[in-house]
């Protein structure tokens, strides 16, 4: 006769205890979902290769998408800015101390904050490679490294001219896309990203990130190989073009975002269509192991600090996969890496001897 | 490999050359003349184009809007100039400082070696006024100039009225990257050498001039405006510098591409530019207005204000307004915007024009002909003195060949004596630098004798030495000992042909208009020489067509073109006074042509001379 009461009993009481069991359940799965994008911090470097008057859209085009990025919460200390040239201030601009993305003179992307790291013919392709590296000389200032560890997503932003497999830096260099892949697979080598955003707005674009070989990289461009990036809007009252096509409307995209926006990496990959931009930009995730999908725009282009108040206690299991056991003999021969001395003196020694 | 080695083939060869030299000369010189004439040939030609990439394109936003105020200040000018009788220094001193410029004039004085009759003047004394607009942020180390003449009479006060206008306009804005000198200048061109030499502390012309107070850095570009009228009908760009040298044509384009912008109508040599090409009046036109341009480069002169600049590599242009029976009028405002355009392009320039062609000819302001198209034409007539030299080589070097199998030792054929030839040569460069030296040299013995004025004396002195130069055959012979030989004439001949083709070939790589057209007219009587033609006939062609002549035809050609033509007589005396213009440009400017024509090609056609009279 009591079955029926003991039955319901024993449920609501297995209920009862199954709540707080679902409840830390389904925490810990958030909790799981909260690491998922693995990153700790944001760095960007905000490159503009060209100088001269007539190169202003270059100038703007960095500035606007650096505006974006400390909008979003990148501090200074965390972004490293590299101007060619200083058009703010350049003889012929009609407004001094403005650099103007829009014709209408609506936006002063200048703003009255801008830090730039290095600025005229300190922008070289070796200080940019150093800077990606971290091969500085010992006397270089904090606000010039990039100071990222295996936690941090990268973003990197090239504006220029370019060409099918270089880009142009002020006029006398260039940087090939086989140097930019070494470099970053140097950065691989020494755990100094997590991910990497890499975005370049030049002539045939597409071609920069085609040799890149490490993984954790989505790469985005103008333009395709044989394809020119076309300037947006030539202003007559300051006499240039203001900026060009592609980062015009990614900086249109981009004021929409902000800092709590779901809005993820496919969104970005629609910005500019063939109509707009007249060339086709291109992108690349093969070497990203995410689905972009799932990446948001915020996890590059802003500093998101993800905060959740929980009472309970979580145990969180580690998202870095351990590596597989080899199959076979328990012997394992395990090589101890040392790095390789960089000027073997003593071996110098012994041969001239 | 045997080709010229190998007797049997190098006689084949050498026979070929002889037997069709002449019909390739004359296949060459016709060729010549029909590629001259084809460059005209629309499709022939190519559309211009802006080369520097710092000018762009027309993306300036004008705002300058006080042509009338720049129309009041040329009223006042005006007054003040008649009043001066001169140039009015003090009153421009206080214009240009009372907009904001700093301010310094300079003074000069040249005396002409004889009195100048189509100017009026013999003793030049005048002060230059410029003053200077200093860039707001940039350093010192460029500078534009636009300058005005000052001219005796009514003409060109709107031009120093725009002048000031756009001074007062370019103080007031914040965007300029160089300096910007805006200069007066007075007696035209002697006043612009003096400014330019006190400018880049040179002196080429032995004037006297006092030392600039005020200097901007060096000098990228300069515009001259012309300008007499308050209301235009049409721009007129003025190319042609001294010595036939041209600015860049980067700045003929900027030129254009304005005057598109602002709908100004813009001419060139005066004319305008049609679209008809496929017609025979569309040719004409764009022909005619290609053989002004290459008449006015041949005359070494600097057809503007703006051809002194050249030879420092400074950019210049002059720009002159003119006001035909149009029913379409710009006013001063619509002028100083298309100036305020050009000059904001010019203040994006980070280096000289420097991207775009230096050597070209123009059938009409929108086509133009490089060098690259028009230097075959040359090429083709100096190839034909070249043949004639080749095939005189091989005459000279055949007897040699012929008496191997004759006889062995008698007969050598007299190789002609150094003398005989060298004579020849050395009297007609001595008549030649008679002809440099004595006119001016002689001209007070002249007035002293003869009663004409000291410029006609130059003149005919001039003339009268060209045409002693024509006895000389007679009196050199008889100087000569003994005859000479058949070789002598032909080595002589060898020898002038080569030195006429050097002579020409150098001419057409400085100047190419001068070279062609002394390559039309001496080609073809100096190739076709010989002491054993009808001497009366031959004489007579070689008199028409020297350079004396030639200038006359061009002459002749030149006021036809322009629609003024004249007969005889009055081009007889435009003849003189462009003679006694070309000695004056010499002395004072540094022209070329006159020594050029004295010193080289009249010895060399002398030397041709002597062959024909050739004993």
């Amino acid at each position: 006769m009591d079955y029926s009461n003991l039955f319901t009993v024993y449920s609501c009481l297995l209920l009862f205890v199954s709540i707080p069991c679902a409840y830390s359940n389904y925490v810990e799965t958030k909790a799981g979902q909260f690491f998922s994008s693995g990153h700790t911090n944001n760095w960007a470097v905000l490159v503009c290769t060209s100088r001269f008057w007539f190169n202003y859209r270059h100038v703007a085009n960095t500035l606007s998408v650096y505006r974006s990025v400390k909008r979003l919460g990148i501090p200074d200390s965390h972004i490293v800015l590299m101007l060619a040239d200083d058009m703010a201030c350049n003889y012929r601009n009609p407004k001094p101390a403005t650099v103007f993305s829009h014709k209408n003179m609506e936006l002063n992307v200048y703003g009255d904050d801008v830090e730039v790291d290095y600025r005229g013919y300190e922008v070289t392709v070796e200080n940019f490679l150093r800077v990606l590296t971290g091969r500085l000389p010992l006397s270089t200032p904090r606000s010039k490294r990039l100071l990222s560890d295996d936690r941090s997503n990268i973003l990197i932003y090239l504006t220029g001219h370019g060409g099918n497999g270089f880009l142009k830096f002020q006029d006398s260099e260039e940087i090939s896309n086989m140097e930019l892949a070494d470099a970053f697979e140097q950065m691989w080598q020494k755990r100094r990203y997590n991910e990497l955003l890499f975005i370049i707005d030049t002539c045939q674009g597409a071609s920069m990130y085609e040799r890149f070989y490490s993984p954790n990289i989505m790469a985005l461009a103008s333009s395709q190989v044989g394809e020119d990036s076309l300037s947006h809007q030539p202003d007559l009252a300051i006499g240039v073009h203001l900026m060009d096509k592609y980062t015009f409307y990614l900086l249109e995209f981009l004021e929409e975002v902000h800092p709590a926006s779901q809005a993820n990496m496919n969104d970005l990959f629609k910005v500019c269509p063939q109509s707009q931009c007249v060339s086709t930009p291109g992108h690349r995730t093969d070497l990203f192991q995410r689905d972009p999908g799932s990446v948001l725009i915020t996890d590059f282009f802003g500093s998101v600090r993800k905060v959740e108040i929980t009472k309970d206690t979580i145990s969180l299991t580690c998202p870095v996969e351990s590596p597989m056991q080899r199959s076979g003999s328990g012997d394992l021969q395990v090589e101890t890496f040392t790095y390789v001395d960089q000027l073997p003196v003593a071996e110098i020694i012994h041969q001239i001897h | 490999m045997g080709l010229l080695s190998d007797p049997n083939r190098r006689k084949a060869l050498t026979n070929l050359l002889t037997r069709l030299n002449t019909p390739i000369c004359v296949v060459c010189y016709l060729a010549a003349i029909v590629w001259f004439m084809g460059l005209a040939f629309e499709p022939f030609t190519l559309r211009t184009y802006m080369s520097e990439n710092a000018m762009g394109s027309t993306m300036v936003e004008e705002r300058f809007s006080a042509g009338e105020r720049a129309l009041a200040a040329a009223k006042e000018f005006n007054a003040h100039k008649r009043k001066a009788d001169g140039m009015p220094v003090e009153w421009l001193v206080k214009a240009m400082q009372a907009r904001g410029l700093e301010v310094f004039t300079q003074s000069f004085f040249q005396k002409l070696p004889f009195p100048d009759e189509n100017k009026e003047r013999y003793m030049v004394r005048g002060t230059n006024v410029y003053g200077i607009l200093r860039a707001p942020r940039a350093p010192r180390t460029e500078a534009l100039v636009i300058s005005a003449p000052c001219t005796p009479g009514g003409t060109n006060n709107q031009a120093v009225g725009i002048l000031l206008g756009l001074a007062q306009y370019f103080r007031n804005q914040v965007y300029w990257a160089k300096d910007i000198i805006f200069l007066v200048n007075e007696h035209d061109l002697i006043g612009m050498q003096a400014w330019l030499e006190g400018y880049h502390h040179t002196n080429i012309t032995g004037m006297e001039y006092s030392p600039l107070q005020g200097r901007a850095g060096s000098i990228q570009a300069a515009l001259s405006l012309e300008l007499s009228s308050d209301v235009i009908t049409s721009l007129d760009l003025v190319l042609e510098g001294l010595n036939g040298q041209l600015p860049n044509l980067d700045l003929a384009n900027l030129f254009y591409a304005f005057c598109q912008k602002l709908n100004v109508l813009c001419t060139i040599q005066g004319k305008l530019q049609r679209n008809d090409w496929d017609s025979a009046e569309g040719y004409t036109h764009a022909a005619q207005t290609m053989m002004l341009m290459v008449l006015k480069q041949a005359s070494g002169r600097s057809w503007g204000d703006h051809g002194l600049f050249l030879r420092y590599h400074i950019e210049a242009a002059s720009i002159r307004g003119i006001n035909s029976f149009r029913h379409y009028k710009m006013d001063a405002t619509t002028i100083g915007r298309l100036l305020e355009g050009m000059v904001r392009k010019l203040n994006n320039l980070l280096e000289r024009l420097h991207q775009s062609y230096f050597f070209y000819l123009l059938p009409s302001l929108s086509r133009f002909v490089s060098i690259g198209y028009y230097m075959p034409a040359f090429g083709l007539l100096a190839v034909i003195l070249l043949l004639r030299a080749l095939d005189l080589w091989v005459h000279l070097g055949a007897p040699v060949l012929s008496e191997v199998d004759g006889v062995s030792e008698a007969e050598q054929p007299s190789s002609p004596g150094v003398l005989s030839v060298l004579t020849p040569v050395v009297i007609s460069h001595l008549t030649g630098v008679a002809l440099y030296i004595l006119p001016v040299y002689l001209q007070d013995m002249a007035v002293e004798h003869f009663p004409v004025s000291e410029t006609e004396a130059v003149v005919l002195t001039a003339l009268a030495i060209y045409t002693a130069g024509l006895a000389l055959p007679h009196n050199t012979q008889r100087l000569l000992s003994g005859e000479g030989t058949e070789q002598g004439w032909k080595v002589l001949k060898l020898t002038s042909l080569l030195y006429l083709a050097v002579l020409l070939g150098c001419t057409a790589l400085i100047n190419f208009s001068l070279g062609f057209i002394l390559a039309v007219t001496l080609v073809p009587v100096t190739a076709s020489i010989t002491p054993h033609m009808l001497k009366s006939v031959s004489a007579l062609a070689m008199v028409l067509l020297s350079p004396a002549f030639t200038i006359f035809y061009c002459v002749l050609i030149y006021q036809e073109l322009m629609e003024a033509p004249v007969s005889l007589p009055e081009g007889l005396t435009i003849f003189l006074s462009v003679i006694s213009q070309g000695i004056l440009d010499h002395a004072l400017y540094g022209s070329l042509v006159y020594p050029l024509l004295a010193l080289f090609v009249y010895p060399c056609w002398l030397m041709f001379w002597n062959i024909l009279f050739w004993k």
